[in-house]
């Protein structure tokens, strides 16, 4: 068991801080200062976000200089609960861990906001729309920064907020306002689990830091260790869009590109990839638990390719494409110390590559007049010059061409699982295909072929402000994994726990393997869509069950429909029966019963004042009586 | 002497004000009733004080006495008010006062 020695914090590292404040009160100042800001808004949030990335990366440099035992700084802030015997403290912890998150954050978050800012030129609420995106990176960098699972649960909740308001950024469209409270309920879902993991964690151990739960997961008895480990399932699934709770995913397309590609590539869905990792004692200590993270990420890593294959919407094939990666990670992760690197090195990379993408198809996008369906695409590679090669570097990095990003971190994960089970090994391998099928015809059908446009689109290249970030990131898609593929699992050893396995450049049969299956799912897609095939206006109908199933996105909304939706409206509606009948009823009925009661004595009240006088005579001659009796008696 | 005449006689007055109220429809008869009614109750107080030697009873008729008083002013001006306004002082006339 490897418990991480932190140091205490200097020079930069005492001012951490900054690094999430900056961000957090960019965004409160751009949401209060009306239209104040609306001319230079944009340019502060790009600098809110530079500003987080230059602190986070000069606190990198310090940790590459220190030697490895004492590169995990903490940063205690102040005691943030203290009542009874109840002491938690807010404070950050900054480990080999937690930096490449901020920088992954930081970096592609500062690339997304300078995108944005050619992207979000034209509308209105503009400078709205990055104090979000300033609150989004600031919430996910208390996530990932945080030194226990209370305040990392803050930034959680504050990540699920951004994304809430992001997704539903245009909300003056039904299907985004839909879309933003679908993602919001299904993250409650998650939230629930890790609500109660965090709840566990304080009743056995009396504290939520991660030190004290590493410390003592291993005294956990393995019921505990199982429920623990699966209450973080659960709020990883749903941060994550893993199954059963990716239903939210597909529809957060519904906002605006640069969103897609921050929730995608930089925040929210790695967050529960985070979670596991960081929680990698708890699930060392429970084997089910352990399977179960595996099962949930071949299952979502197939599920998400398969709709990837079916999509005519370009942001949802990337959607499917998300899914499926961020399944590679939760796999490599619940592999156990085997694969945590992995799981981060891929989840590096992917947010290199993904971010690429998703801007690349914001660029389409703003080409075509938003028009997201690949069927009016076509021939666009001439006219997109940037938007195509760094699409194209994108997309040799998905598919795992060798040398470039995703090569490296999706080939470990392969052999690691095939190592550690043969199915597990199988589905990966077999999702490397899909893959390469769903990418390459995303690649044909978009840049390749004949010209389908509508009447009236004129396709033009991006401006500089959004073509720069794309060039940098496609950089990064092609040299990332060479960059890290041999420090990596050393770097994050003393923080993770991994065991440092040997790697080669020289692919072994898996790798060979993998390389065939890849080549395999590119020739089947350009037998399909590429060279001179027509590809039709409107999706062809078909039987064929595979894909229905994935237009229909494995049907996962009806599953939820029949399973939640509809129960939960059933039991509404007979609550509303129960309380209309027999609640309103019963107390209507006592009015009603009061009512001809007091109709009955009113008449009494007849204005005749000599009847008025007989009355009190009979009372007075009654109390008389009374009286006289009871002297009597 | 014994206030048993006082008495009765007291008892056949609050027997006549009390039917007179409740039999009579004029306004200002049914009026002289209580006050009839009234002092046929201060004669009783007057009559058992003096039979039992103490001043309570008489001390208590001031009371009613200077209470009668008050009641005829607010009284006489309410049933004239009626009166002028409805040309008659039939109790049973007016008899608005309910649902």
């Amino acid at each position: 068991m490897i418990t991480l020695e932190t140091i205490a914090a200097t020079g930069v590292f005492s001012v951490a801080w900054l690094m999430i404040a900056v961000p957090a009160l960019m965004a409160g100042l751009l949401l209060i200062s009306g239209k104040f800001f609306d001319r230079t808004g944009h340019w502060m949030a790009v600098a809110a976000s530079t500003t987080s990335f230059v602190l986070a990366a000069w606190m990198f440099i310090q940790m590459l200089g220190a030697d490895p035992e004492h590169r995990a700084v903490s940063v205690p802030l102040y005691t943030w609960i203290n009542s009874g015997t109840w002491k938690i403290d807010a404070g950050l912890q900054i480990d080999q861990l937690s930096i490449v998150f901020a920088l992954l954050i930081t970096g592609v978050g500062s690339l997304i906001h300078l995108y944005s800012v050619g992207y979000m030129a034209h509308d209105v609420r503009r400078r709205r729309f990055f104090a979000y995106l300033n609150l989004f990176v600031a919430a996910m960098l208390l996530l990932v920064l945080a030194d226990n699972y209370l305040v990392l649960f803050v930034g959680w909740e504050g990540v699920g907020l951004a994304s809430y308001l992001l997704i539903g950024f245009w909300q003056h469209k039904p299907s985004a306002a839909a879309a933003a409270k679908k993602a919001f309920v299904m993250n409650r879902v998650g939230d629930l689990g890790l609500t109660m993991a965090v709840m566990s964690m304080l009743a056995l151990f009396g504290s939520s830091s991660f030190e004290a739960v590493n410390a003592g997961a291993a005294k956990l008895s393995p019921g505990w260790a199982t429920a623990i480990g699966l209450f973080l399932l659960l709020g990883a699934a749903g941060k994550s869009a893993q199954v059963p709770l990716q239903g939210w995913l597909l529809d957060a397309m519904e906002g605006p590109t640069p969103v897609s590609a921050l929730i995608h590539a930089a925040t929210m869905v790695t967050a529960g990839v985070y979670l596991v990792v960081r929680s990698h004692e708890v699930f060392e200590m429970s084997a089910t638990a352990a399977t179960a993270v595996v099962i949930v990420g071949a299952v979502t890593l197939l599920a998400g390719a398969w709709i990837g294959t079916s999509k005519d919407d370009i942001k949802k094939v990337l959607a499917g494409s998300t899914m499926s990666q961020i399944g590679y990670m939760m796999l490599a992760a619940g592999i156990g110390p085997a694969g945590y690197a992995f799981a981060i090195f891929h989840l590096l990379t992917h947010g290199f590559f993904k971010a690429n993408m998703f801007l690349g198809a914001g660029s389409v996008m703003h080409a075509m007049d938003d028009d997201v369906d690949m069927r009016h695409y076509g021939a666009l590679a001439k006219i997109l010059p940037y938007t195509f090669y760094t699409f194209a570097m994108g997309y040799l990095a998905i598919i795992g061409f060798p040398f470039f990003a995703g090569y490296f971190s999706k080939d470990h994960i392969i052999e690691a699982a095939f190592e550690h089970n043969l199915w597990a090994g199988v589905a990966a391998l077999v999702g490397a295909g899909i893959t390469a099928f769903y990418m390459t015809r995303l690649m044909l059908m978009t840049f390749a072929g004949q010209k389908r446009w509508r009447e009236g689109v004129h396709p033009h290249e991006s401006p500089k402000v959004m073509t720069v970030p794309l060039v940098v990131l496609a950089i990064f898609s092609v040299f990332g994994g060479l960059l890290m593929n041999a420090w990596i699992q050393e770097w994050l050893e003393p923080a993770v726990g991994n065991h440092v396995t040997e790697i080669s450049l020289v692919p072994n049969l898996i790798g060979w393997l993998t390389l065939a299956v890849v080549a395999a799912g590119v020739a089947i897609a350009w037998f399909v869509f590429g060279g001179k095939r027509t590809i039709p206006d409107v999706a062809p109908a078909t039987r064929n069950p595979f894909t229905v199933m994935g237009r229909n996105e494995l049907f996962g909304n009806t599953v939820n429909d029949v399973l939640v939706v509809q129960p939960t409206m059933m039991a509404a509606r007979g609550l509303t029966v129960a309380d209309t009948k027999a609640i309103d009823g019963g107390a209507n009925g006592l009015v009603t019963v009061f009512n001809g009661l007091s109709t009955q004595v009113r008449r009494l009240q007849n204005g005749q004042v000599r009847t008025y006088a007989l009355t009190m005579a009979l009372g007075a001659v009654a109390v008389g009586v009374v009286m006289i009796l009871s002297q009597l008696g | 002497m014994t206030p048993e005449y006082y008495v009765y006689l007291a008892t056949i007055l609050f027997a006549l004000g009390t039917v007179g109220v409740m039999v009579r429809r004029n306004a200002l008869v049914a009026f002289m009733s209580v006050e009839l009614m009234l002092n046929a109750a201060n004669l009783a107080m007057v009559a058992f004080s003096q039979a039992r030697g103490g001043l309570d009873g008489q001390v208590a008729t001031f009371f009613v006495m200077v209470v009668a008083a008050a009641e005829v002013v607010i009284g006489l001006s309410i049933i004239i008010v009626i009166y002028r306004t409805r040309r008659s002082t039939s109790m049973d006339a007016a008899s608005l006062l309910k649902l």
